[in-house]
């Protein structure tokens, strides 16, 4: 077979069509996948350029390389580029897109045209929001906090926010394509408890995309409409309250995160059973777990408002539910940690990233329940002990999740393997660029430093440079695997149907696939995970 | 590979209808039944943030509410409440009709509904000018002196009652770009009922179209004592 | 494809219903009932709500039971954005 690969090319989803129209109007998941993976790393480097250049002012005490106003302006734009178009997006748009049809072992997604326009409101989002920084950018915090936003900034703020609701429906769109493909599209034997992990953790991200981020599109509405017509709903001068605003933010934009870690988790759930060669440990308590985060998430918003004037027992009870959401997260990490106990274990390149996302997450994930705590809140609140907090779960667990899950399932997208020995040096490099820019970030927050400053007291300097070192070592992470994936489309090695041994459904069919998945629909008869039974394949051995 | 999966036959291919993905009609129209409904929840968390805010300011600004409420026309408000819910008769019965394959009735009974949609939207576009007239709506020319004056046994504070007008407008605006946007679907809807498209066989549009307008008609059914009855009783 | 046909004179009953909801709802809002016009104005819209839901919107007829959990959701996380939010806003002034 693989000769003849090499001299005629299997037709697959990638040559069934050519030209630029076969690609813009395709309703084909798989290829509307890679239309958001272009398009979130455009916009991933867009937000990392924002960064490099947050870092750079922070490298010294005075704030000499950009001005007050302008460093407002960025970590605004870093924040909102990097949330709500990147990591937002990053899972479930590329891997949920390619992945969610195929572990079902369904042609499609329920609605491919919807699933098409989702793609098309993120891009008019984004244009959007492109444009609104190219025309001086807005500086309210990603969180355009009022009044300050509705009042006070002079800012491109309505751009902003209209770039965020249209980018809105793209999410919900895609939550609930995903929801009703997991209902309604299973294969003959594809229970519910012989479902990939991913898919449970992906309908659990779906459940929020659906009921939170409404919530926020029409609090950004009436925040551009308070701006348009001055309607003095969040303006305390006229007896509006500017918490409520806070109250409506959160109760999307805490869930948000879980939409950002909960695809992470599913992607590490499939790829530490498939190097440990374990079924993995506590199948249920690991899925339920998931839906168990995406509920609890919905109930623990206002933790990030202890001290913006919220009742003391609200604050009271708000403290003692954010504690519920470790819960399920131990859950996971012990599952996962145990599924590895005893297990044949390989330390390639998704494993790295695995392993990478159980420490980092951990961190991140018991720093929280720091933050959770009212009296300890106060004291680091608006610290860098939070940024460096949320970044241990956004960049440490989600963009580390994404990495993972991008070099496990690039054999079966492209159907080629990137070069291994590259993909392991550059998952450490991630690594170690990432403690070292977010750890000093820790210990900077504990002593006071707050965060969205553009100069600090000369004492803080060397933790800053440490960050700052540590984000250029991490720009050179995020570069490398840019490099060789982009090699590997061409000179990479054919990869095989499965080249990891692994199981589920998307590496029962042929690598990249055909435009409608399988050949016939497939029928479950196995649970998933079952790697006692699946043989290794030859060449995976004789590398061990 | 002479035998590609483009060219996998689907049994009951002969139903123009079916998409390819679905494996039978049942399949389908399950699933678009269930897109619709999840989209209608988020359209109860959509609405939900107005709600929020509204609970929230009248529960602080209660007399500004009750007199801001006071100013609006009951009559108006009741007639449009009646117009919806006849509109949602036409759509059940619609929806029968298409069941049945009555296609003159489905299209009469959509045309009716049509009709009642935009009455309703002229009754409020009547309320709104009323509201106009009187310097009630929230921005420079925002003027509640005449409420103070009729209610001096209550004390309103004119940037609070502000806070009822933005959300009054707010909510039935909302609610009736709602209604716009079920407009334009009917529309369509109609107009490939008089072509013969739906029948006994196919009628999901006409299902989920006729989810989306019942729907919206909820949603008034809530804001009209939210809006127009908070306190009407006699004062003293 | 079974699906389930109501009768012409059902939706008509549940329309009279609610017509006439409708009425007594705008009427009983001029009676002074204290705190109570609030609750039987939004008592009367819920039981119009949920007529419409069973009925015209056929959740009662329905062999799924999705759908219900659809709705039932919905309506839950709709009370937790507002029960959460106003558990702030009740007791703010208590401490």
């Amino acid at each position: 077979m693989a000769t003849a690969a090499v001299t005629t090319e299997r037709e697959n989803y990638l040559n069934a069509e050519y030209g630029i129209k076969s690609w813009l109007l395709t309703t084909d998941h798989k290829r509307i996948a890679l239309l958001y993976l272009i398009s979130i790393t455009f916009f991933f480097f867009v937000g990392g350029f924002f960064a490099l250049l947050i870092r750079l002012e922070l490298l010294t005490p005075a704030g000499d390389l950009v001005l007050a106003d302008t460093y407002n302006k960025l970590f605004t734009m870093h924040g909102q580029v990097m949330v709500f178009f990147f990591l937002i997006p990053s899972i479930p748009a590329t891997l949920g897109n390619f992945l969610v049809p195929m572990m079902v072992g369904a042609k499609d997604l329920a609605f491919p045209r919807i699933n098409l326009l989702s793609w098309y409101l993120y891009i008019a989002g984004g244009l959007l929001m492109l444009l609104c920084i190219l025309t001086g950018g807005v500086d309210t915090g990603w969180t355009f906090y009022t009044p300050f936003s509705t009042g006070f900034s002079n800012t491109n703020v309505t751009e902003a926010g209209l770039a965020i609701f249209i980018n809105g429906f793209s999410s919900i769109l895609t939550g609930l394509n995903f929801v009703v493909t997991i209902h309604r599209m299973r294969a003959p034997g594809m229970t519910w408890s012989r479902m990939p992990l991913f898919l449970w953790s992906t309908y659990a991200t779906s459940i929020i995309f659906l009921l939170g981020t409404p919530v926020i599109a029409i609090t950004l509405l009436l925040v551009v409409m308070e701006r348009a017509f001055g309607l003095g709903i969040f303006d305390p001068t006229r007896g509006g309250d500017p918490v409520l605003f806070q109250h409506l933010f959160w109760f999307y934009s805490h869930p948000a995160v879980y939409i950002m870690i909960l695809p992470a988790m599913g992607v590490v759930s499939e790829i530490i059973p498939c190097f440990s060669r374990k079924r993995v440990f506590g199948y249920k308590a690991v899925a339920m777990s998931s839906i168990a985060i995406a509920v609890f998430g919905f109930l623990v918003w206002a933790h990030h408002m202890f001290v913006a004037g919220i009742s003391l027992y609200a604050a009271l009870v708000f403290s003692i539910l954010s504690y519920l959401v470790a819960l399920p997260s131990a859950v996971k990490v012990f599952n996962w940690t145990a599924t590895m106990y005893k297990g044949s274990i390989s330390f390639s390149t998704p494993m790295l990233y695995a392993l990478g996302f159980i420490g980092l997450f951990t961190i991140g994930g018991l720093t929280g329940l720091f933050l959770a705590c009212l009296g300890i809140d106060v004291h680091v609140h608006d610290t860098y002990f939070v940024i460096a907090h949320f970044h241990y779960i956004m960049v440490g667990g989600a963009l580390m999740g994404y990495l993972g899950g991008l070099h496990f399932w690039w054999p079966k997208i492209t159907g080629r393997m990137y070069p291994e020995a590259w993909g392991r040096l550059s998952a450490m490099i991630v690594f170690i660029g990432f403690n070292l820019t977010f750890f000093p970030q820790f210990i900077l927050g504990y002593l006071g430093m707050p965060r969205r400053y553009w100069q600090y007291p000369p004492e803080f300097q060397v933790l800053n440079v440490f960050s700052t070192a540590g984000a250029s070592i991490l720009a050179v992470g995020y570069l490398l695997p840019m490099v060789y994936l982009l090699w590997s489309l061409r000179y990479g090695k054919l990869a095989g149907d499965n080249p990891w041994g692994a199981s589920g459904l998307e590496w029962t069919t042929q690598s990249p696939p055909t435009t409608f998945n399988f050949d016939e629909t497939p029928e479950v008869t196995w649970e998933a995970y079952d790697y006692e039974h699946i043989p290794l394949p030859m060449e995976v051995t004789l590398e061990r | 590979m002479s035998d590609s999966p483009l060219l996998v036959e689907h049994p009951e291919h002969d139903n123009p209808a079916l998409l390819h993905h679905f494996a039978t009609p049942e399949q389908q129209r399950n699933t678009a039944s269930l897109g619709m409904w999840l989209f209608l929840a988020t359209e109860v968390m959509f609405f939900g943030g107005m709600f929020c805010a509204y609970l929230v300011y009248r529960y602080w600004y209660y007399n500004e509410f009750a007199a801001g409420s006071r100013s609006l026309d009951i009559w108006l408000g009741t007639i449009n409440t009646v117009v919806l819910i006849c509109s949602s008769l036409t759509v059940a019965l619609g929806v029968k009709a298409a069941q049945l394959g009555k296609r003159k009735q489905l299209v009469g009974l959509l045309l009716a509904t049509l009709v009642f949609g935009v009455a309703f939207l002229g009754i409020k576009g009547i309320e709104w000018y009323q509201k106009y007239e009187e310097h009630h709506i929230p921005g420079h020319s925002f003027d509640v002196s005449d409420i103070i004056q009729n209610y001096p046994q209550i004390h309103i504070d004119p940037s609070h009652s502000q806070i009822y007008f933005s959300l009054y407008f707010a909510m039935t605006g909302l609610h009736a770009l709602h209604m716009i946007v079920g407009i334009g679907i009917f529309a369509f809807l109609t107009y490939y009922s008089w072509k013969g498209k739906y029948g006994p066989e196919y009628y999901t549009p006409i299902e989920n179209g006729g989810l989306y307008w019942h729907f919206v008609d909820i949603i008034w059914i809530y804001l009209f004592p939210l809006l127009y009855l908070i306190d009407r009783k006699p004062l003293r | 494809m079974s699906a389930h046909v109501i009768s012409t004179k059902l939706y008509v009953t549940i329309w009279i219903a609610l017509m006439c909801l409708t009425v007594i709802t705008a009427g009983v809002a001029f009676i002074d009932l204290g705190p109570f016009n609030t609750i039987v104005a939004l008592s009367i819209a819920t039981f119009k709500a949920v007529l419409v839901v069973l009925i015209f919107m056929h959740v009662k007829y329905t062999s799924e039971r999705l759908t219900k959990t659809v709705v039932i959701s919905a309506i839950f996380f709709l009370f937790l954005l507002l029960g959460l939010s106003m558990a702030d806003y009740t007791t703010r002034l208590l401490g």
